[in-house]
């Protein structure tokens, strides 16, 4: 009978497991600074976004966002630890609390932000569109010449959606290739399985950056579609989203005030402007109030950056990227990233 | 009177071995039960409670994304229950070909490993030593990659009779398109194999009481030939055929053969046909030598002995390891999600989980499949074990 009644209490113990278990508010950033660094997922190599450089260290806009919410949490950016998921893995790794922040070249949309217990938390760290890498020996102009084409695409991506939509709108045909990595997209867009390579064209030029004879593929000038990229956590810790999205505003407004990894520690003592002492912690109790230190965005400058020097760095002109700001350039600057306001 | 023992009163009691056992038997099912429960229950609530929606409704949702191998019609407006079944048809067809495929060519190289010719013998078992022992993902990429992609593109394929093509996009080849004639044909071809089966009867029969023998393979095929072609010349050609013409990027119209497809196939069934050969060569090994020389000396040549004494005897210790290499050829197929072949896993636990986000409900179905398949295969080739099996008497 000894068994039976441990047996009963197992089942009356998994049935307060089962009814239990509700996370409360902060239980997601308690248990970030318990185990004190983040776990952040980025891409399986995507150079400019998050690929590993020689000394294995993650190199990328993405991987340097997470680094500034590591400097906004714990004041100290290397507190990050990095899971390289390829584009089928990465939500169901933070759905499963593997990863804390998702911070890999991810498309936002409704279903995503709605249904999958994820939340963008709003900050985009890169205005992207899908457009296509296309081999010169074609001859292709445009988009709308691809007809019958073969097309390489990264599996469980919004690309996968668009390009559809595309072919559709515009009574053309075409067949899919689908792989799970982008080096074996890219392979097979060199050994001539594909006539074009489609993704984000910031992908594009990455990728053609990593083909074996760069100068032999054209980016086609079409755009046909909107991705607007940001980082993704899991639903049910507002305070911890609170902290992502205003880390990233953070890093928009420096830019702004003209705060830089070189002048941010001089201008948080002998600032005179208002606003820029607001920011930088020398006024106002912003940092406590989001549940950080006061000086949470000097560390997040001085040790990362502000936004536009993340993207010089990452993908700007002396890289082998060299892409221009565009779109993403501020808002005051001819672009669209615009962040409200710390005060 | 007082001594009398009283009979035992049927009590339950601990010390009663069969009140024991059925009392472990029922803790089992509900330790079994309350852990199932507990498990979905938990499930349920953290789905819930996360805001991940859950359930099959997903299934009824429209897909919108293209797909480059269906057998049957899919357009990108179609449902994700549909994408399913065509995932599902795509491992199937790999299974099949690959399952057929390999025990040819195993039953050749485990033949060819007993053959007393020395550079048929040692050149199977290079095959075998090789092909055993490199993992079926690499035999995979390999075949993808090194044999299939370096081939020519499609405005430099190598043509053979104007009408078959093989280039990086795959093997292009005509298009039988039915005409008026074909039901006819059909029906002709059935009549050909119904007439086949009776006179494979008939020659059994006869056979067996007079032990006259009779050219059953040769007759059967003048049957299949002659029937449907007779059928031909009244009705006309049962199909045209759509050859393959080179049009903008690629071939259009004809079939073709995606050298995704292509790739995995053939590394799964030369990876596979090493193991079936070693078992066809262990089965001929079983079979004692006496029963060769006494099927010599009854006055068979080497051939009926082969086919009539030594096989049948084989596949007795042939069958069930060749059951756990057809399951493992099953299972293998989802590899090919590393070359992009549209199959169960890189289709549905790919691209429509990472869609939909359904993680749970479409792994949950897609290990089902997979369960399924693999029941299906061990049920048909345990039915046929017990059709082979010696029969004692």
């Amino acid at each position: 009978m000894k068994m039976l009644k441990s047996t009963l209490a197992v089942v009356a113990a998994a049935a307060a497991l089962g009814l239990t278990g509700f996370a409360q508010a902060g239980a997601k950033l308690d248990a970030i600074q318990k185990k004190g660094f983040i776990q952040c997922g980025v891409s399986d190599g995507l150079p400019g976004f998050s690929v590993p450089d020689a000394s294995g260290k993650i190199q990328g806009i993405d991987a340097d966002f997470c680094r500034a919410v590591a400097a906004a949490v714990f004041g100290d950016a290397t507190k990050v630890k990095f899971s390289q998921l390829n584009a089928k893995e990465r939500f169901t790794a933070l759905q499963s609390g593997e990863i804390d922040i998702l911070s890999r070249n991810t498309t936002w949309t409704s279903s995503r932000d709605a249904s999958m217990g994820l939340v963008f938390p709003g900050f985009v760290t890169y205005y992207d569109g899908v457009g296509f890498l296309a081999n010169s020996k074609l001859g292709v102009k445009s988009a709308k010449e691809l007809d019958g084409a073969t097309i390489c695409i990264q599996a469980g991506t919004t690309t996968e959606l668009n390009v559809s939509d595309y072919f559709r709108a515009n009574n053309l045909k075409y067949t899919p290739i689908t792989f799970d990595t982008s080096d074996e997209s890219a392979k097979s867009l060199e050994s001539g399985r594909c006539d074009v390579l489609t993704s984000d064209k910031s992908q594009l030029y990455a990728q053609r950056s990593k083909l074996a004879s760069p100068k032999d593929y054209v980016v086609l000038p079409e755009t046909i579609s909107k991705e607007p990229l940001g980082p993704v956590v899991a639903r049910g810790d507002e305070d911890f989203s609170t902290i992502v999205r205003w880390v990233g505003y953070a890093l928009l407004n420096a830019e702004e005030a003209g705060v830089t990894s070189k002048n941010v520690e001089a201008e948080a003592k002998s600032t005179k402007n208002p606003d820029v002492a607001r920011l930088l912690g020398a006024d106002g109790d912003y940092g406590p109030q989001l549940k950080l230190k006061k000086d949470w965005v000097v560390q997040i400058v001085k040790q990362v950056g502000n936004y536009g020097e993340m993207f010089e760095k990452n993908l700007g002109a002396g890289t082998p990227l060299e892409i221009a700001r565009g779109q993403n350039a501020l808002w005051n600057a001819g672009g669209i990233q615009y962040a409200p306001p710390v005060r | 009177m007082q001594n009398q023992i009283s009979a035992p009163k049927q009590r339950l009691s601990l010390s009663d071995p069969k009140v024991r056992a059925w009392l472990f038997q029922i803790i089992t099912v509900v330790a079994v039960v309350a852990m199932g429960w507990y498990l979905f229950d938990n499930t349920q609530t953290n789905l819930q409670h996360r805001g991940i929606t859950s359930g099959f409704g997903f299934l009824e949702n429209s897909a919108g994304f293209g797909i480059a191998q269906h057998l049957i019609p899919f357009t990108e407006s179609d449902t994700y229950a549909r994408v399913f079944l065509i995932g599902l048809l795509n491992t199937l067809l790999v299974t099949f070909i690959g399952v057929i495929l390999a025990t040819l060519l195993g039953f050749i190289v485990g033949v060819a490993r007993l053959s007393n010719n020395w550079i048929i013998n040692k050149l199977a078992t290079v095959y075998v030593e090789v092909f055993r022992n490199i993992p079926p993902l690499l035999q995979i990429l390999f075949w993808y990659f090194a044999v299939f992609l370096t081939l020519p593109g499609p405005r430099a394929a190598h043509g053979f009779l104007g009408s078959f093509f093989v280039s990086s996009r795959g093997l292009n080849m005509p298009a039988a398109i039915a005409t008026d004639a074909a039901w006819p044909f059909v029906i002709s071809v059935v009549l050909a194999i119904v007439a086949i089966v009776f006179m494979t009867r008939w020659a059994n029969k006869r056979f067996e009481a007079t032990g006259v023998p009779f050219h059953k393979f040769w007759a059967g095929l003048a049957l299949f030939l002659v029937i449907p072609a007779l059928c031909a010349l009244i009705f006309g050609a049962p199909v045209h055929w759509e050859v393959p013409e080179l049009k903008g990027f690629n071939f259009v119209g004809g079939w073709v053969l995606i050298p995704e497809l292509l790739a995995l196939t053939l590394a799964l069934t030369v990876y596979t046909a090493a193991f079936i050969a070693e078992i066809v060569r262990s089965g001929i090994k079983s079979v004692s030598h006496g029963q060769t020389e006494a099927a010599r000396s009854l006055g068979l040549r080497p051939g009926p002995t082969l086919r009539k004494v030594i096989i049948p005897q084989a596949l007795r210790v042939i069958i069930p390891p060749l059951t756990s290499q057809y399951l493992n050829l099953a299972k293998n197929s989802s590899l090919a999600a590393g070359i992009g072949y549209p199959e169960m896993v890189s289709l549905f636990a790919g691209t429509v989980l990472n869609q939909t986000g359904q993680a749970i409900e479409v792994i949950a179905i897609t290990m089902s499949v997979y369960l399924a398949i693999s029941i299906s295969i061990s049920l048909l080739m345990n039915w046929y074990n017990k059709r082979i099996a010696l029969i004692e008497r």
